[in-house]
């Protein structure tokens, strides 16, 4: 009790007693850091307040936290641990700036100490024909080339070179049922007009690229499918794969036209980059950065009413990054 | 909103005969005001400069939106409704609701009860269904050849209606897709991200965790520079 007392009174008298002249020195050694004519201890006494005022902050923030539910409780507790930081760092610069020595002091080079030995390596360097230049280059040159490496390195990512059937590999295959996203197989006729549907592979995994589409119907009439593509539609319904070939984002927008005369076509609308798909002419590029058409679904109605696939897409699945070598030039 | 739907009701429920003077009334404004492009008795024109879709069947659900949010009359033909001033009053829009319902068999307005659905349905469904164009706080957004509005000064009943019209270049979503109870919890959803729960005080247009980080970024980045600055330079009188 009486050691805290004690430790009290001096904190508060070294705060407040700011006209104290300063000490001398301890004992009459000479010094080796020669110190600035004194300044009094304004910069002590300011960073003590700073730290302080950390201190208080950080103590506040602990306040806050506790009183549950006050009134901007989440900006309050930002604004102490935040003030608490910064009079943290204030009171450090201070310090830096103003109690740390800064004078530069001389000292002589020691004398060499193996004449005959230095004079022997001298010799070697010499003979050996390696300047510090030459050194030099070849350094730079060594971290450039490796540098240059590493920047390169990522482009072997860009997809594999030789082996692009597994791009091809989907799970669809002949007669394989359209699902739902509850597993639920989709039927022909509850496909309706200028609405979309999202469909899966049945039995696949729904995270995998190839195995989710985007399922329209289209009337007969607006149908214009490009002869590669013609008989894919089962009595107008359409599906492409849902995954944009720009960068491979979800297909989440379908414009469908109230009124035809006068409103925009019935698209496929990536939201990323605002690709634009036509579904009636097999999914071709009517705006934005992809680079290649929506690869397209071949479908059948089954006998009971319910939607398979006729086979697989025809194009590879997935976002362009190798599509530079499948870019076809769009229409 | 609640007023709102009392008078619709009040209209369904009222007396043939009430009705048929609203009908008579209606049919006077829709020559004066819709005739040229809905065409004849809502037939439809598809000729000219003068274009607009047939209004047979569509019942009072359609004119009920399309009057009360204001995007009719539109302007010229072909232009993206938009909601602006309600040029009706409210017994002139009564009149021509009538009017086009006793065209064709059609849907009624929908009565949505936003009360009655769950927000966290409506958070799933609205961002399954709504959230690619309207953005995920409803904040509105735009695909190629269209504007998806705001919903901020959507009613509940608007919402609903609009659900299952798919104006402009909107899907529409049939009950199969959307069930009643689907649409309350969406409407509940839309009312609610009206005023959403900004934990962080600055809400920077909803737009999620990448623009939030980047203004962050920016302000600490510069900071940052500012301290370093400040620490870097040599005292003056040092």
């Amino acid at each position: 009790m009486g050691k805290a007392k004690a430790f009290l009174v001096s904190a508060l008298t070294l705060l407040l007693a700011r006209h104290r002249r300063p000490s001398l020195p301890p004992g009459e050694r000479e010094r080796i850091v020669v110190p600035e004519p004194p300044k009094g201890y304004d910069a002590e006494l300011l960073s003590i307040w700073i730290f302080l005022a950390s201190a208080a902050c950080a103590v506040a923030f602990v306040v806050v936290y506790v009183l549950d539910r006050l009134p901007a409780h989440t900006q309050l507790l930002g604004l102490a641990l935040g003030l608490s930081f910064a009079f943290f760092a204030a009171g450090l610069v201070v310090i830096a700036k103003r109690l740390i020595a800064t004078e530069e002091l001389e000292d002589d080079y020691p004398e060499q100490e193996h004449p005959a030995e230095q004079e022997r390596i001298v010799q070697v360097v010499e003979e050996s024909g390696l300047t510090r230049r030459r050194l030099l280059l070849l350094a730079l040159g060594a971290a450039g080339g490796s540098l240059g490496v590493a920047l390169l390195a990522p482009a072997a990512s860009l997809g594999p070179v030789v082996h692009l059937a597994r791009f091809y590999l989907t799970p669809w295959r002949r007669g394989t049922r359209l699902v739902d996203e509850h597993g639920r197989p989709l039927r022909a006729d509850e496909i309706e007009e200028k609405t979309f549907y999202t469909a899966f592979a049945e039995g696949a995994d729904k995270e995998q690229l190839p195995s989710s589409l985007v399922v329209v119907r289209l009337r007969r009439d607006q149908l214009d499918l490009p002869s590669e593509n013609a008989g894919f539609d089962a009595d107008g319904i359409v599906a492409f794969s849902k995954i944009c070939t720009h960068a491979g984002c979800a297909i989440a927008l379908y414009r469908a036209p109230q009124f035809e005369p006068t409103d925009p076509k019935p698209a496929l609308v990536c939201p990323c980059h605002y690709s634009t798909f036509d579904p009636a002419t097999g999914g071709t590029v009517t705006y934005g950065p992809a680079g290649r058409k929506l690869p397209m679904l071949p479908l059948e109605v089954d006998p009971k009413g319910h939607l398979r696939a006729r086979g697989n897409f025809d194009g590879p699945v997935g976002p362009s990054w190798w599509g530079v070598r499948l870019k076809e030039p769009t229409t | 909103m609640r007023r709102l739907v009392l008078v619709v009701l009040l209209v369904l429920a009222a007396a043939p005969a009430a009705r048929a003077g609203d009908v008579t009334r209606g049919e006077h404004l829709y020559g004066r005001y819709c005739l040229s492009c809905h065409g004849a008795n809502g037939a439809g024109t598809n000729h000219g400069d003068r274009q607009g879709p047939p209004l047979r069947g569509v019942g009072a659900l359609a004119p009920d939106f399309y009057l009360r949010t204001g995007y009719m009359p539109l302007q010229h033909p072909g232009d993206q409704p938009r909601r602006s001033r309600v040029l009706f009053s409210e017994q002139e829009i009564e009149a021509l609701v009538a009017y086009v319902a006793s065209l064709g068999k059609g849907p009624g307005v929908p009565q949505p009860h936003p009360e009655r659905g769950s927000l966290s349905d409506g958070q799933r469904l609205f961002t399954d269904h709504c959230a690619g164009c309207h953005q995920v706080v409803a904040e509105g957004g735009y695909l190629t050849g269209g504007v998806a509005p705001p919903l901020e000064e959507a009613t509940a009943t608007q919402v609903a209606e609009a659900i299952r019209i798919g104006p402009y270049v909107m899907p529409r979503f049939s009950p199969r897709q959307l069930s009643p109870h689907d649409v309350d919890s969406i409407v509940r959803y839309v009312q609610w991200a009206k005023h959403p729960d900004d934990r962080g005080g600055w809400a920077i247009g909803h737009l999620g965790p990448v623009p939030e980080g980047l203004i962050t970024w920016f302000l600490a980045a510069a900071t940052l520079v500012a301290v370093c600055i400040v620490l870097g330079k040599r005292l003056r009188s040092g």
